[in-house]
């Protein structure tokens, strides 16, 4: 982790209320899809946690939505500013070998699947990507995904398009088959997708946090394998260790 | 001019009065590759039980107007787990007396727990919390009635042998009645200010933002409210005072100094910027010779 100031290159909104921000900066501490970046806001004392989209050697990807007041004014960043950032927090997803993958993200949880497609795709494998969102007018990067050339799925709560119903819905109307997934969305979605599926998989939590990096133990979880901070020994888990109740 | 940092709580001496406060640094694993942790007074470690919590449900984290909430609820290893390993693994890190925060549910597991820490050559000094805002049945209840407070204070000091602190809470009528009751059963200092219960609701969901309805504001927010409550302490008692509650400049460090207190605790700041305890100790004797301060140690209240 390394606190580091990064440049605003271009913001533009992409779907209602959500925002594509391109930040320039050292990215030498992001190592895996996964991990995420939390950002000073001005005028706000908590940072705010965004996971990577995407990343090449000087430039940062983040998607968000507005959600409250610290995302309403991150949204009003303009090119040429200037943030201060921690980055190159939490784990990250582990790419597996398995070649019948599926990727499947539900709304602001679709960003960090993107970086991993990509790495997916150096490793041979070509993931089928299944996205949800509440209506057509919250989609966003289908277009990105299967510019990738990979088959891209999209189910909206409402019917606006695709599916009508939720990513696991998707899943069995196209009769999708997988020997590994990896997931990132809200906990309803995760947790139908780890009852559901019968592979193994990682899914990336989301959870309020204070710090971001495992100092005040704010967003820990309890797993098969004991209490986990999110932030720190996440956001990416094991199918096997998240625990369902 | 040379300036002088050093500090003395109740014969521990430290090199500059700059410690991490507990529940904000957990053992010092996250932040030893990002300085040298020596540079630091000392460090609180994560308030420790008898036995092993996970805590709160979350959402236990909640953002306010320069601060935030927390309700936490003692997460911790328990106290054999952290003698064993949490200890050990600091020390290879840091090198000089700890301080080891304590907390209970039962005047018996605040006597246990002491009695046990109270045995580790790195602690310098324990501190006693009987003001956690987020647990049932203990933790502030202890610290919101002299009664109870001289109580556990008594109990610890019979079976410990170091300096102990009592971590005061700000959640009472009359903080000094409570200091004083905590320095005639033998109290060799105070922590304080813990944090203020206080409270969130999310205007969409009509729900509280904690799980747990209720938490700890900390930040800058409180900074005037704990150096009142220093100040009163300050002329109610005789023994030493680490002063804490928003400090996030070697400025408030000064101000908290004047106040009464011999050394001074920072904690939500090290969770919006990880490195701020090592810029405040670059930061403190610029301030000192800005504002002609030769030693810390010669800071008090002169109102």
């Amino acid at each position: 982790m390394r606190q580091l100031i990064f440049e605003v290159n271009n913001i533009r909104p992409i779907a209602d209320k959500v925002f594509e921000l391109i930040l320039l900066g050292d990215t030498s501490d992001i190592i895996r899809p996964g991990q995420f970046v939390n950002i000073r806001v001005d005028g706000k004392y908590l940072r705010r946690p965004i996971s990577v989209c995407d990343w090449d050697e000087d430039s940062l990807t983040l998607i968000f939505k507005v959600f409250g007041e610290g995302t309403e004014i991150m949204s009003r960043l303009q090119k040429g500013d200037k943030i201060d950032i921690l980055s190159g927090l939490g784990n990250g997803f582990t790419v597996t070998d398995s070649k019948k993958a599926l990727l499947v993200g539900g709304g602001v949880g679709v960003p960090p699947l993107y970086a991993l497609a990509k790495k997916l795709i150096e490793q041979g494998v070509k993931p089928v990507v299944i996205l949800g969102f509440a209506s057509s007018k919250d989609v966003f990067y289908k277009n990105e995904f299967e510019s990738l050339g990979l088959k891209t799925y999209v189910a909206t709560v409402d019917g606006s398009e695709g599916t009508k119903g939720f990513v696991t819905d998707s899943i069995k109307e196209n009769n999708l088959q997988c020997d590994y997934f990896y997931a990132c969305g809200p906990m309803p979605m995760l947790k139908a997708l780890c009852l559901e599926l019968e592979c193994p998989g990682q899914l990336s939590l989301e959870e309020r946090m204070g710090c971001g990096f495992g100092a005040c133990m704010g967003c820990s979880i309890i797993t098969a394998k004991g209490s986990k901070r999110v932030c720190h020994d996440g956001p990416v888990f094991y199918k096997e260790d998240l625990l369902w109740t | 001019m040379d300036v002088n940092m050093k500090v003395n709580l109740s014969g521990v001496v430290l090199d500059n009065p700059i410690i991490p406060a507990s529940g904000t640094f957990g053992f010092g694993e996250e932040f030893k590759d990002l300085y040298d942790l020596n540079i630091l007074g000392s460090i609180s470690f994560k308030g420790t039980t008898r036995e092993p919590r996970f805590g709160n449900p979350t959402p236990r984290i909640a953002e306010c107007p320069s601060g935030l909430l927390n309700s936490v609820g003692l997460q911790n290893p328990g106290i054999d787990a952290v003698i064993n390993e949490e200890i050990p693994k600091l020390c290879k890190y840091f090198h000089k007396p700890l301080i080891a925060n304590i907390s209970g549910f039962s005047i018996d597991d605040y006597a246990y727990a002491c009695e046990k820490i109270d045995k580790v050559e790195q602690v310098g000094i324990i501190e006693v919390n009987v003001s956690c805002p987020n647990v049932k049945h203990g933790g502030m209840s202890f610290g919101t009635n002299p009664e109870s407070a001289a109580e556990v204070t008594k109990a610890v000091k019979a079976v410990t042998t170091k300096p102990v602190y009592i971590k005061l809470s700000p959640n009472v009528t009359d903080i000094a009645s409570i200091a004083k009751a905590c320095e005639e059963a033998g109290a060799d200092g105070f922590t304080l200010i813990n944090t203020l219960l206080g409270m969130r609701i999310d205007i969409k969901t009509r729900k509280p933002v904690l799980a747990n309805a209720m938490g700890g504001l900390s930040g800058p927010a409180v900074f005037p409210v704990a150096l009142r409550m220093v100040y009163q302490v300050y002329k109610a008692v005789s023994v030493p005072i680490i002063g804490m509650g928003g400090i996030s400049s070697a400025a408030d460090v000064i101000e908290m100094m004047m106040a009464g207190a011999s050394a001074v605790q920072i904690g939500s700041a090290n969770l919006v910027d990880p490195f701020i305890c090592k810029t405040i100790i670059e930061e403190l004797p610029k301030k000192m010779r800005e504002l002609g301060i030769k030693s810390l140690s010669e800071l008090k209240p002169t109102f």
